[in-house]
């Protein structure tokens, strides 16, 4: 009997379809990646039920962080040049117009009005670990310029909606100094902001 | 076998232009694959595909130093009112009234934020149908009101998961407010007699 001669295939393999899907993956992942911002502080944020997405333009930010430190924020580079020039005004701070560029470009703001200056005008290296060392922003009631902050940022986009992005660990004390300062200007109605979890619902009329 | 740049039969016959049958050059694409595979690497691990969400809150407006005669406290009857205290290390202490009757101290129970079990979510829900069984509540008046009170060693947490619990339990009737130091004294006596220390 003859025997049968099994033809030997090649060992290679078409990867094309495999690359062809990374690269679609990849330009999936490019296309939709959205950088956070940088932040002062690491703040982890408690979870709630609640599910409305937490809207990308139009917001400010209190941030709280773990050691009961005061940040602020505010989205748009427009807005937060035209808050910076309503502080300089009222504290008569001096700041060149480059200042004011570099504060524009700043996602946060976390020192004494009185430290501004010198903050902006430190080396670019600098002035992040000038922030991450920062005393927060002052919030009790004699000397109250997260107000100030809230006020000036207000009169500069009016279409604002106000976020308190707290820490798990943020002691309560400092919370409600922020939402005295908010009260205090007869904002009643803010967000917290929270991380999702299971949504469930307990019908007590029912119970 | 993975493609290279110039046919293998490129070298060999130098000079002869226009040859016929010439290999159409492979080009090594490994390494433009290796890059890719990299890329997507880093996209995937650095993408945060959970949104944070926010959770609405609304405080009553401040009553004005001035004002502050003219405005009456609502008269809620005492049944209908729930106290919750919010102390360190994640401890809820709760009561039935408001506490201001400093004759008749309200019973305290110290509890917690777990969901199963005789956590405070199972105290609100009790109370709810007591309120609801009460004879002597008119049929009007058969909500239950929540006072919230942090402590001053509470954390932001506390207050979070508290306010959850109002949004899970659908109560719309609750309010946020400082505690009266008749509260803090009686939570200080409650942990004196409990032992708790920190």
């Amino acid at each position: 009997m003859a025997k049968v001669k099994v033809a030997r295939k090649s060992t290679a393999i078409d990867m094309t379809p495999m690359v062809d899907l990374a690269f679609l993956l990849l330009t999936f992942f490019m296309l939709t990646t959205k950088f956070r911002p940088q932040e002062a502080v690491d703040i982890l944020i408690p979870s709630s039920i609640a599910i409305t997405p937490l809207p990308a333009t139009d917001i400010m930010i209190i941030s709280v962080s773990k050691d009961g430190r005061v940040f602020f924020g505010v989205d748009s580079k427009h807005t937060r040049e035209a808050t910076i020039r309503r502080i300089m005004e009222k504290y008569k701070l001096d700041l060149s117009p480059d200042e004011v560029n570099i504060f524009s470009i700043m996602p946060q703001v976390g020192l004494p009005i009185a430290a501004i200056p010198q903050w902006l005008k430190a080396k670019p290296s600098d002035r992040d670990k000038i922030l991450q060392n920062a005393s927060g922003i002052p919030c009790d009631s004699t000397n109250n310029e997260l107000g100030e902050w809230i006020v000036a940022s207000r009169m500069s986009n009016p279409q604002l909606r106000i976020a308190i992005k707290g820490d798990v660990d943020a002691p309560y004390p400092v919370i409600k100094k922020v939402i005295d300062t908010l009260q205090d200007r007869n904002i009643n109605k803010f967000n917290l902001i929270t991380a999702k979890e299971a949504q469930e619902f307990i019908d007590t009329s029912k119970l | 076998m993975a493609a290279e740049v110039g046919g293998d039969s490129g070298g060999k016959k130098k000079g002869k232009k226009g040859r016929k049958g010439r290999k159409m050059p492979r080009i090594d694409m490994t390494p433009l694959v290796d890059l890719g595979f990299l890329l997507l690497t880093f996209f995937i691990l650095t993408t945060t595909m959970s949104t944070p969400t926010t959770m609405p809150v609304v405080v009553p407006p401040k009553i004005k130093e001035k004002d502050k005669d003219k405005v009456d406290p609502p008269k809620i009857q005492e049944s209908r009112l729930f106290t919750i205290l919010l102390g360190k290390n994640d401890r809820v202490y709760y009561y039935i009234g408001s506490g201001q009757d400093e004759k008749k101290p309200p019973e305290m129970k110290l509890t917690g934020f777990s969901k199963s079990g005789k956590g405070i979510r199972q105290a609100i829900i009790e109370q709810i149908k007591a309120v609801r069984n009460n004879p002597l509540i008119s049929e009007k008046d058969k909500t239950l009101m929540i006072l919230i009170k942090p402590m001053d060693d509470s954390k932001y947490k506390n207050m979070v998961d508290i306010l959850d619990e109002m949004n899970i339990l659908q109560q719309k009737s609750y309010a946020l407010v400082p505690p009266a130091p008749v509260e803090l004294d009686m939570v200080k006596k409650y942990n004196e007699q409990a032992g708790i220390e920190n």
